[in-house]
């Protein structure tokens, strides 16, 4: 039973981590409709921008923090400017396709940067100060294994979705995004501006991303392989929903937990190796009973 | 000048519905073909056969059967290396079990597989649509090579499922050499591609664009949506895993079902979006541009690197090579949506008017 739970635990915090890159993928989502598949390039080239700066040219944490956040609220500008406006009304699925193209471009852009920043392209580690060790007090009370890194992730996304309730609910420029993401024309009719409205959506899409780069390179390197978390996050939305927080931190929850039960207490059956496909195959049994998934809203067609 | 239909007079309805209903353009396939099967083997070079022009028609096979699901039935699907894994695995088992069974059979039964396995990952797509079914198909894409690898059936319980492909025989034939499986492919492509272009043009295709166009109002006039949708998921899986199995068999000769990732995937939908959706001629299309583009881009980044005297690092090429992808299909997707394909017709048209436009 305690070993259920310690698998439970390090699942659920691991889901957390999956929420942090989902929660960039829902933003641009509920603000613009188009589904970012660039989400998982653009973590990876916030983490790059960060340590770049921060190990090649030496910046503290801060000044380097805020200069690869500028280069993400640029690419987000740029973005919006050179891909997303001349697609306006265009279908869906031309946008994501764009943004499959986007994603190859921002991969290929990050990898130059490493290569003529670092010469090769291993790993680089990234340092915040933070132990990924075992919390000595829940080992010796509790006999769990509870990485410190791992709750410290947790703490970061709950601060993050609790300052993005604050931003969409209390701010003028939230609301302004709720009403884009309600309806483009009428929030264009009161006087949104919508190229505003979406280059600060990519912008603050960039801030999730750079936070999300952050915590998953501290955690395995800053390497090419961040781009594929985006692969992962991908089922956490199947099962939230494309427009809801909620959902985002709830399936990545449920995917962290049922993926790691489910190497421990199922893989050895099968041969192991099942954390690639199960939180897709569980996605896809669920959406075949709930299409809109857990807080998506219900589609309705309209001829 | 020349390519103008006056005088070509249409007095059957067989005529007016012929493939390619002016005469220029019969010409200008015949002579197509004629290059492909005469002039090319007799004039190219073994690594024009195994480098580009074997890859260049298998991924054109598997580029119509994506064609045929997105840009037919409009069903995204990041499945497709997938179901080429199906079928190269198919095919693989069926020669290596059923003793004496001719290849071309097969290699169509294997495609049938790959047409099983894309109706099962199908299904959803009776509840899904756009994205929601992409993300579906994509767990296709991490489920069905993975289970190749695992169970060991699958390659003979070969090291990490690693299969290779037996030697291609028909009638006693075998065809090794580079230009007999170059003609053996070009064979097997351009007929799979006439039946493809005949199918679009008939009521199954027709319905499929239906759904395309807007599924509630296909079945409001009466189109059968599950089977609609089914049957394209069925084709061109059908399309892949036979792309598949001449991937293992004429092209690369060993496989692992892992070298057939979601980066394949990625591939062929870009043959589709430069190509042109919902174009046979622009599978093709596609499948040249994709594949001669990183030969190209390695070749002149070379010479470029020369004459500037820099030294390029490892790597670097691939990387270009993404840079210059995602830029095409952002380029393609804002400039150009229906692609290569589209420019072709544009030229046409103009054609017909040169040199005396309105």
């Amino acid at each position: 039973m305690q070993f259920f739970f310690e698998v439970l635990i390090g699942g659920l915090l691991s889901g957390v981590m999956y929420s942090l890159v989902a929660l960039g993928f829902v933003l641009i989502y509920k603000a613009s409709g188009v589904f970012n598949f660039a989400q998982g390039a653009m973590v990876f080239i916030a983490a790059l921008a960060y340590v770049t700066l921060a190990e090649r040219f030496g910046l503290p944490f801060w000044a380097a923090f805020g200069l690869a956040l500028a280069a993400m609220v640029l690419i987000g500008i740029l973005t919006e400017r050179v891909v997303l406006r001349p697609l306006v009304n265009q279908p869906q699925i031309s946008l994501f396709m764009a943004t499959i193209g986007l994603a190859f471009f921002l991969e290929g852009l990050a990898q130059l940067v490493q290569l003529w920043a670092f010469e090769d392209l291993s790993p680089r580690p990234l340092r915040l100060g933070i132990q990924d060790a075992p919390i000595e007090r829940l080992m010796s009370d509790f006999n769990v294994l509870v990485s410190s890194f791992d709750l410290f992730a947790a703490a970061v996304a709950a601060v993050l979705v609790a300052a993005l309730a604050l931003f969409f609910n209390k701010t003028r420029i939230g609301r302004a995004l709720r009403a884009v993401a309600d309806d483009h024309q009428a929030a264009l009719s009161v006087g949104i501006p919508l190229k505003y409205i979406w280059a600060i959506v990519w912008s603050v899409a960039g801030f999730v991303a750079l936070v999300a780069g952050l915590m998953w390179g501290a955690r395995s390197g800053v390497q090419f392989a961040l781009t594929l978390v985006a692969l992962k996050a991908l089922p956490v939305l199947i099962l939230g929903g494309f427009e809801s927080i909620a959902g985002a931190i709830v399936g990545g929850l449920i995917i962290g937990a049922s993926e790691k039960l489910a190497e421990v207490y199922l893989g050895p059956y099968v041969g192991g190796g099942i954390e690639g496909w199960f939180a897709y195959v569980m996605a896809l049994l669920f959406l075949l009973v709930r299409p809109e998934g857990l807080f998506g809203e219900k589609h309705i067609d309209r001829v | 000048m020349l390519y103008r239909e006056a005088g070509q007079f249409k007095t059957t309805y067989a005529a007016d519905q012929q493939l390619f209903p002016i005469r220029q353009d019969r010409v200008a396939v015949l002579a197509l073909l004629a290059v492909a099967y005469v002039a090319v083997p007799l004039l190219a070079a073994d690594y024009w056969f195994n480098a580009i022009l074997i890859p260049f028609l298998v991924f054109a096979l598997a580029a119509i059967g994506l064609n045929i699901l997105t840009g037919y039935a409009g069903q995204l699907s990041l499945g497709s290396a997938a179901f080429m894994a199906v079928g190269a695995v198919a095919a693989y088992n069926l020669e290596l079990r059923v003793p004496g069974l001719p290849l071309l059979v097969s290699f169509a039964l294997a495609g049938v597989c790959a047409a099983f396995v894309g109706v099962l990952f199908g299904l959803p797509s009776l509840r899904i649509k756009g994205f929601y079914l992409a993300v579906a198909t994509l767990a296709a894409q991490f489920f069905i090579p993975w289970l190749l690898v695992k169970v060991g059936w699958f390659s003979n319980y070969s090291a990490s499922g690693v299969i290779t492909a037996q030697p291609m025989a028909i009638l006693g034939y075998v065809f090794d050499q580079p230009v007999e499986r170059y003609l053996l492919v070009l064979t097997i492509v351009a007929l799979l591609a006439l039946a493809a272009k005949n199918m679009v043009r008939s009521a199954v295709g027709r319905s499929w664009m239906a759904v395309r166009d807007m599924d509630v109002a296909a079945q409001v006039i009466g189109i059968p949506i599950v089977r609609t949708k089914l049957t394209a998921f069925a084709v061109s899986s059908f399309y892949c895993g036979v792309a598949g199995a001449l991937y293992a068999y004429a092209y690369v000769g060993t496989v692992q079902p892992e070298d057939l990732n979601l980066d394949l995937s990625f591939r062929i939908l870009f043959m589709v979006i430069i190509g042109g959706i919902g174009s046979i001629l622009g599978s093709f299309l596609g499948a040249a541009f994709i594949t001669l583009l990183p030969i190209l881009l390695e070749v002149g980044l070379h010479a470029a690197a020369g004459q500037f005297g820099l030294n390029l690092m490892p790597g670097t090429t691939s990387m270009v090579q993404l840079l210059v992808f995602g830029g095409l299909i952002i380029f393609f997707l804002i400039v150009e949506p229906y692609g290569l394909a589209r420019l072709w017709q544009v030229t046409k048209e103009k054609l017909r008017l040169w040199p005396f436009p309105h």
